[in-house]
């Protein structure tokens, strides 16, 4: 009896111990955004000053600015090329298939330091000026295998007499592709155009590499903010972007989860039939 | 009046090194219900993806309405499928998924309305337009591909086991109303499934496949009661095989001796010669049991299994040379115990000379 309460404790202090460390960083840092104080480790009362300084703050406004464009614009770019890219793969035999599976993969295996340096060489040796340009370019670069991997997954799970069943009443490729095959991807396209998003909009290291001298991303100002010193704006920016973060992985979730609660209602049309 | 609206002629594909259909001939006239009965991996599916176009033949040619469409695109052809997991669209509702093949046509939306409706009334599903297919039941789902083939009124109308995926009581009656329609719609049929009783219930003929060959095509009378081959006989009714050596033949009367005793059998209009080896189909209904001491006609045997399934009781004997026989009755119980000897035998009329298998 003992050992059985034993054992179901474990899993309580597991998770309070991993919440502790993921999310007391967290926590701190959205409440001494809120501090006063200029200096972070002390508490100086409740102030909403940051964030006034941080709107104020042209720069990293522009900086915002950039990244939100640099952000969607990759991700779009993205999303077709790695969506035409699962689609036509389906169709490729399946002995060369594992290679170029393993091809499209590697952006997302390979370490940052290494794809930026790779892209830096790259974009200077086509003689293409550094700024927005080069940054979309490897950002999408690095985004394809996130939406590749999501819509491959969805095309797996379709069922390929769908796809047969139009063509036999009728329809041409170009009608099977726009009228049956694109509908039931986009979720999987929306799903994996945020999480590119995500990974674009919090991108230092290969930023850092393709980007221009009068270009800043976000994450690039905070970086070179940090080397004179934090300040609670900091904090608050964090604060801020959590929030959108949390707002997309929400919406990713609600959009990508299957409609369970149809299933059910089959169930009781049976019954009553 | 007859007219042949399809016609396959010397079909052969390979998928790597299997053959999966060796020499396909067929002829299907305007309005015939044919059906393709065979056991799994006969090449039944193939030779209806064929029909479709989904699949390129390696030899021979399709004839659609008297038009080559041997490389015609699925999509050129007047031919509709009613896939076996229905593959309805699950992004469009009844009505959109229905009226698919007509948009595609270009139809004028006032038309498309007024078709959609009106097969969906003829598969009952009136006032289902809006639901979507995860809304529905197996049942449902099974009428709505209907209803999406149909509406395109095809010259051939290809169902690919459509009724494999429903229970028996449901798959009954979808049996019956799928006769019903296709007399209706006046509408050639080429149905596809591996359940025999399904065959012999809707056909107007049947083609039995073995290994991507046509064993016998003929009404279900033919194959039922005149089957060519054993393995028709088995796979029709599981008939029984006996082998046997002819001893005499008078007209269409055939004396044979089988697992040393001697036995009657019915040639059609076949000749034998005495000393001829021959197989003959006896359908388990047929077999007569008698016992030795009253009446000791016919052939030795020992009961060896008795079960009761599906209604009627199955006695198993074992022949004096080895062969089974399979009985089987009406009622519960029979008046033979496991190990009993019985004489079993048949009437004349029931034991068909058909081809051995090889």
């Amino acid at each position: 009896m003992i050992l059985v309460k034993n054992r179901t404790k474990l899993p309580n202090i597991y998770i309070g111990i991993v919440s502790v460390i993921m999310y007391l960083p967290i926590l701190l840092v959205i409440i001494y955004s809120f501090n006063e104080s200029k200096i972070s480790s002390v508490w100086g009362g409740f102030s909403l000053k940051w964030y006034e300084t941080l709107f104020k703050n042209r720069a990293m406004f522009e900086a915002l600015l950039n990244s939100v464009i640099l952000a969607v614009s990759s991700g779009a770019l993205a999303a077709a090329i790695g969506t035409s890219a699962a689609v036509g793969f389906t169709r490729i035999k399946p002995k060369s298939k594992g290679a170029i599976e393993y091809l499209s993969m590697l952006p997302m295996m390979t370490p940052e330091i290494i794809l930026g340096m790779v892209f830096m060489v790259f974009f200077s040796l086509l003689g293409l000026p550094f700024g927005m340009l080069t940054l979309i370019l490897a950002h999408t670069a690095f985004c394809i295998p996130y939406i590749y991997m999501l819509v491959k997954a969805r095309l797996v799970d379709m069922d390929k007499s769908i796809l047969e069943a139009a063509r036999d009443l009728g329809a041409n490729e170009y009608h099977v592709f726009f009228d049956i095959t694109l509908p039931q991807l986009i979720p999987a396209i929306i799903s994996g155009m945020l999480l590119s998003f995500a990974m674009s909009f919090d991108d230092v290291i290969i930023s850092l590499f393709v980007t221009g001298v009068n270009v800043n991303t976000l994450p690039i100002k905070v970086y070179t903010q940090m080397k004179t010193g934090v300040t609670p704006e900091i904090n608050a920016l964090c604060t801020l972007m959590l929030c959108v973060t949390v707002i997309l992985v929400l919406l990713s979730s609600v959009i990508s989860k299957p409609k369970r609660s149809k299933v059910k209602h089959r169930e009781d049309l049976e019954v009553t039939k | 009046m007859a007219e042949t609206i399809l016609k396959l002629d010397h079909i052969t594909k390979t998928f790597g090194d299997t053959q999966v259909l060796s020499d396909i001939n067929l002829e299907v006239q305007r309005g015939e219900f044919i059906t393709l009965l065979g056991s799994s991996g006969c090449g039944k599916t193939t030779t209806l993806r064929i029909i479709a176009g989904l699949e390129t033949p390696d030899g021979g040619t399709v004839m659609l309405g008297g038009k080559d469409v041997t490389n015609e695109e699925p999509n050129k052809r007047n031919v509709n499928t009613v896939f076996q997991s229905y593959a309805l669209f699950p992004h469009m509702t009844v009505a959109q998924n229905v009226a698919y093949s007509l948009k595609l046509k270009k139809v004028d939306k006032a038309t498309i309305q007024k078709e959609v409706a009106s097969v969906l009334t003829l598969v009952q599903l009136e006032g289902y337009d809006d639901r979507m297919p995860s809304e529905l039941s197996g049942g449902q789902r099974q009428r709505v591909a209907i209803a999406r083939a149909i509406v395109n009124k095809p010259h051939v109308l290809l169902l690919d086991e459509p009724l494999g995926a429903l229970d028996l009581q449901l798959r009954r009656q979808m049996q019956l109303e799928l006769k019903h329609l296709q007399k209706k719609l006046d509408m050639t049929f080429i149905y596809i499934t591996h359940d025999q009783e399904e065959a012999l219930n809707m056909s107007t003929r049947i083609a039995v496949m073995r290994d991507g060959l046509f064993e016998q095509i003929g009404t279900a009378a033919e194959i039922y009661n005149r089957p060519k081959t054993a393995y028709v006989a088995k796979f029709v009714g599981s008939a029984n095989i006996v082998n046997g050596v002819v001893k005499a033949q008078n007209g269409s009367a055939l004396t044979v001796e089988v697992a040393g005793g001697e036995a009657e059998a019915f040639a059609f209009d076949e000749k034998y010669e005495g000393g001829q080896k021959i197989c003959l189909a006896v359908r388990s209904e047929h077999v007569l049991i008698h016992h030795c001491e009253n009446e000791p006609q016919g052939l030795c045997a020992v009961v060896t299994e008795k079960s009761f399934a599906g209604g009627m009781l199955r006695i198993v004997f074992k022949l004096e040379d080895g062969t089974t026989l399979v009985a089987s009755r009406h009622g519960i119980d029979i008046d033979f115990s496991v190990g009993d000897k019985a004489c079993v035998g048949w009437a004349a009329e029931n034991a068909v000379p058909v081809e051995a298998d090889e």
